[in-house]
């Protein structure tokens, strides 16, 4: 039983990651119907700039309150920075082109975000795992029986993050005005334009929104997994793709919920069998779900009009 | 779109050796080729280079027809190669010691290999057709990252299971390739391919490619179609990973990850989706490029560290390369055309009527 | 009709290469059943042997006259994740050939190095050992580090008769590839019963549990041995758990480790995830030590492990604390050079080096199988990482010690014999 329920809080763990990259997935292709293949190294970037900035503050002021907390807005702005870049230089010019132009161009801005990196180059840090510096200093929040169960204070400040950021996307795209613009171009970004509504701007700011997101990510998945290397994002950016089309993909709460039960499958299948199928688990489920229900848990079966 | 096939008609032979005409005239061709190159001082080591350069076009030409002629959107290539490597690689193993009596051990090592090959080959195409199926009524996004799904699924259970050496993978393949193995079977790819492609099945693909709810109005039953496509482009992976398994001494999963597939996907990009003569040049040209660069750098510094350092940049630069392509040429070199149906124009000769 | 002559074609073919085959090597090979003699006798491919009687030569213009330097191979993961190990190889081995050629080189020549990066990749070390023995002509290989790696490189090797040496790979598979693949190291049947010993013996666990890796042949390897021996002694394995080298998450398999309460966790794997395996492990409330193979040795571990490595135990080849003239002389040679301690990548590299220099000198010329002879021959030969006997697997029989990890510096415990 102990065991059962530590399962339970490492299937939360890795599924609050997942949820946060989700969320950032969803969003850009609700706007653009663009699979965004860069999103999960843009998680790697954010991973990295945090390491960086960690590492220059020394250990007292990084796991102070205020030092933390800067780590987390500096790399989300390095983040957003990137993304709107990225979708400034290779997306827009190809928004009118055939959906299959845009996706590779995502597959190259991935993977040469992912060997770049790999470069020892400049600043270009190599592929050799490094340790993320402590940020939040670890303490026990729970124990159970003889170390049975352990909960960590960040393990419950990770999930609390993710839900107030989710918390947040929803109140911004159904109660304020941008919301509404952002809801307009995901649904025609023709007819949004013509509307009065700045598709470009929109557009730029929600790539800034899902990059800045998916940098906490990175963070936080440093914090749980205590490395960062090059690679980090490829799988975490396609499994919380995973999680985003389980869901429902362009619904937020709906990412959220696919990414945990996902997280947690996840886990309980390592757990309980072999390591070696923790990838495909993930893939499996994907399958599983486009066979059977495929537009996700929550999502809406629209009809493709010619 | 094709243009009418201007080849002169070899008027006098019997149907069926016509169809076979390129391949006899091939087979010399090529064992000639290979005879030479043997004789050459660092002959192995030339010989392994164009062994790959041979099996990466093969990869190429092959990925061209699902993802080129049909327009559909195929990244698990390298799933398909491994099904094929690891196929004809354990049957080779458990065959290595069998002799094919009344015939010279080295004709039966290959007819051995041939049938090694064609198990790979026909798994492969097997497995296309389980995962072509239920996928490819999805749309290009989708289909995209099921393909690759399947091709981490499929590396995932060659990984897992103890028949195929798990981790460690498959050793002591016995090294039955030859260069002209390798480019015989280049060869028939390509014809296929180009067949293909004038063929009547060929336009059924075209016209999905070029708009599927509009095929499909017009009584092309897609889905069978884009299955076929896709189970003849995974039968050659399947060639093209048996071939990789009898000239490397050990395969295991590594050798055939998602950046496998991503290199492939290049390559064709790069030549031109729909050409074939695009993704021939573009498989050759980029395996060709890295070592060439490799053995000038090492040739001119007298150390390797500078060669490593191209390796390693060759990947970000994959990368660029696709982003810039898509930016400034997304057809690619060649686009839609192929150099058989331009080089007829350069030979002046009388053209039967059509 | 149609495939009946596509079939008529395919046997002509057929005939014509079989044809040409025979022409070029007289009668095809014969059976022999078994992996040597070399399988490539029989194919076209045209690996034949006569490659390394030519003089090696780089191809290119070196910047060094041709004739005057004799080239050795190497192949090293000087990048991907286990980094540290191929780098201190190299840099052992360059100590060993700087001085050697100090002292007048081998037979009057200099020797060279050519150094390969694998990435740490069995595939991409097989693609380099071609490039070393087709297009490069050396003389010799060195490497790999990890098994699979030297297992990917060993065939290669073996048929172009390259004596190759693998300075630390344990796997007992890589030298029975061939004659002409030797080891300077002890082997894995021997490491793992070492640390079996010292678990029931010094440190009196009767249960353990084992956590591998199936991506390396050395993880699997070691942990067949100490499973085998741990049971011969009286233990007890409670439980065997599985990752993949480079994975980041072991949370639930140590989960699952913890319910099966052991007093050690026997983790054969590299310094890479043995760090964060011990994290997370101390992270989820497992407190017993983690024991561990010479894969553990790099400076990274301290690094990658912080606190929660300290006090858990490896085995290794050498100890720096080791107070013979020869360990000590090495380190104050290896700080003069590279400053900082060398790890035993670095010392097995560097002993591997002078085995090969020492062949080669004895050998009567620098031919394959002259080299080959000369190194079956070698005895008694006095390495940094212990003497250096050969046996008739082309082995060393050497002694082990387990050293206990500390903050920033190793503990040596205890030294562990045949």
């Amino acid at each position: 039983m102990a065991d059962f329920l530590q399962h339970i809080i490492n299937g939360i763990a890795t599924g609050t990651i997942y949820a946060l990259v989700a969320l950032g997935y969803t969003m850009v292709y609700g706007v653009l119907k663009l699979i965004n293949f860069a999103h999960g190294d843009v998680m790697m970037v954010g991973a990295y700039v945090g390491y960086a900035t960690a590492l220059k503050m020394g250990p007292g002021t990084r796991s102070s309150f205020l030092g933390a907390v800067l780590v987390f807005l500096l790399s989300m702005a390095c983040c957003a920075i990137l993304g709107f870049l990225i979708e400034r230089l290779a997306y827009r010019p190809l928004r009118e082109k055939p959906r299959l132009t845009s996706l590779i161009t995502a597959i190259g801005i991935s993977f040469a975000l992912e060997y770049g990196f790999q470069l020892n180059i400049g600043f270009l840090p190599g592929a050799a795992p490094r340790a993320f510096p402590e940020i939040i200093v670890p303490t026990e929040w729970l124990i159970i029986g003889d170390r049975d169960v352990v909960l960590w204070n960040w393990q419950v400040l990770s999930f609390a993050i993710a839900v107030a950021l989710m918390l947040v996307l929803q109140y911004l795209v159904f109660k304020t005005r941008f919301g509404r613009a952002m809801r307009a171009v995901s649904f025609d970004h023709r007819i949004a334009a013509l509307m009065g509504i700045p598709t470009d701007r929109v557009i730029a700011i929600t790539f800034m929104l899902g990059s800045g997101l998916a940098a906490g990510a990175g963070i936080l998945y440093a914090i749980k997994d205590t490395i960062v290397q090059p690679l980090m994002g490829l799988y975490v950016g396609l499994k919380a793709f995973v999680a985003a089309v389980i869901g429902g993909i362009g619904h937020v709460p709906g990412a959220m919920v696919g990414a945990l039960l996902l997280g947690l499958v996840e886990e309980f299948v390592v757990g309980y069998t072999s390591s070696t199928w923790r990838d495909a688990v993930a893939f499996g489920f994907l399958i599983l779900v486009l066979l059977l229900r495929p537009e996700g848990l929550f999502g809406r079966v629209t009809a493709e009009k010619v | 779109m094709q243009s009418a096939q201007a080849t002169v008609k070899a008027v006098g032979l019997p149907y069926g050796v016509r169809g076979i005409l390129p391949i006899l005239l091939a087979i010399p061709v090529i064992a000639l080729a290979q005879w030479l190159l043997i004789g050459l001082p660092n002959g192995p080591f030339v010989i392994y280079i164009a062994s790959i350069v041979g099996v990466n076009l093969i990869l190429a030409v092959s990925l061209n027809i699902v993802n080129g002629m049909t327009g559909q959107f195929s990244i698990g290539h390298a799933g398909f190669m491994a099904v094929g490597a690891y196929t004809a690689g354990k049957f080779s193993l458990h065959a290595k010691d069998l002799v094919i009596s009344h015939l010279p051990a080295a004709m039966s090592d290959q007819v051995l290999f041939l049938f090694a090959l064609l198990i790979g080959g026909c798994t492969a195409a097997l497995c296309g057709f389980i995962v072509g199926l239920p996928s490819l009524r999805l749309r290009g996004d989708y289909l995209a990252i099921v393909t690759l799904g399947f091709g981490e699924i499929i590396r995932v259970i060659l990984q897992s299971t103890e028949a195929f050496g798990r981790a460690l993978g498959l050793a002591g393949i016995p090294q039955w390739s030859s260069l002209f193995m390798v480019w015989i079977w280049a060869f028939i790819t390509v014809l296929a391919a180009r067949r293909i492609a004038g063929s009547s099945h060929g336009r059924s693909l075209w016209a999905i490619r070029e708009d599927e709810v509009a095929a499909e109005a017009m009584g092309v039953d897609t889905t069978s179609y884009k299955v076929r496509a896709f189970v003849v482009s995974s039968f050659f992976a399947g060639i093209a990973g048996g071939l990789f398994a009898h000239f490397v001494p050990i395969i295991n999963p590594g050798s055939f990850t998602f950046v496998k597939s991503i290199e492939v996907v290049v390559m064709v990009v790069a030549g031109g989706l729909g050409s074939t003569t695009g993704a021939i040049v573009a498989s050759i040209f980029l395996t060709l490029l890295p070592e060439a660069l490799r053995s000038a750098f090492t040739a001119i510094s007298g150390n390797a560290e500078i060669a490593q350092r191209v390796d390693q940049i060759r990947m970000p630069i994959y990368g660029l390369l696709l982003v810039t392509l898509m930016l400034v040429r997304p057809q690619g070199l060649f686009g839609n055309r192929e150099l058989w149906d331009v080089i007829p124009r350069w030979i002046p000769r009388r053209r039967r009527a059509a | 009709m149609r495939p009946l002559s596509f079939a008529l074609a395919l046997a002509l073919g057929f005939l014509t290469v079989g044809c040409e085959k025979k022409n070029e090597q007289g009668e095809g090979g014969a059976r022999s059943g078994g992996t040597p003699p070399p399988p490539q006798a029989t194919t076209a491919s045209g690996a034949t042997a006569a490659d390394t009687t030519v003089p090696g030569a780089p191809s290119g213009g070196a910047p060094v006259s041709n004739a005057d330097v004799i080239l050795l191979g190497e192949v090293g993961s000087l990048t991907g994740s286990e980094a540290t190990f191929g780098i201190s190889t190299r840099d052992g081995i360059e100590l060993a050939l700087k001085e050697a050629n100090e002292a007048g080189g081998v037979k009057g020549k200099k020797v060279a190095v050519r150094v390969y990066d694998d990435q740490g990749k069995p595939e991409e070390a097989a693609n380099a050992v071609t490039r070393l023995i087709s297009q490069d002509r050396v003389k010799m290989v060195l490497g790999e580090v990890a098994s699979s790696n030297s297992l990917a490189m060993a065939p290669k090797c073996q048929s172009g008769q390259v004596p190759m040496i693998t300075p630390s790979s344990t796997n007992p598979k890589v030298t029975a590839v061939g004659d002409y693949i030797f080891r300077v190291c002890f082997i894995d049947p021997f490491q793992g019963f070492v640390m079996a010993k010292f678990a029931k013996e010094n440190l009196k666990f009767s249960r353990a549990s084992v956590l591998k890796d199936v991506k390396s042949a050395y993880s699997l390897g070691l942990t067949e041995v100490f499973t085998h021996k741990f049971t011969e002694m009286g233990g007890k394995i409670v439980g065997v758990e599985a990752y993949s080298k480079g994975d980041s998450d072991f949370r639930a398999q140590l989960t699952a480790i913890k319910a099966q309460k052991p007093d050690a966790i026997y983790v054969p794997g590299y310094y890479t995830d043995v760090g964060i395996i011990a994290r997370q492990a101390r992270e989820i409330g497992i407190k017993v030590p983690l024991l561990g193979g010479d894969g553990w040795d790099s400076e990274k571990l301290w690094e990658l492990g912080g606190s929660a490595i300290v006090g858990s135990y490896f085995s290794n080849h050498y100890s720096p604390d080791d107070p013979s003239p020869r360990v000590q002389t090495f380190l104050t040679k290896y700080k003069a050079a590279y400053g900082g301690i060398p790890d035993s990548l670095a010392a097995l590299g560097y002993d591997a080096a002078n085995v090969a220099i020492n062949a080669m000198k004895q050998a009567p010329d620098l031919s394959g199988p002259s080299i080959r002879a000369a190194l079956a021959q070698t005895k008694d030969f006095p390495g940094v990482a212990g003497t250096i006997t050969l046996d008739e697997n082309r082995n060393p029989v050497k002694p082990a010690v387990v050293l206990q990890v500390g903050s920033g510096k190793n503990k040596y415990v205890a030294t562990i014999s045949p």
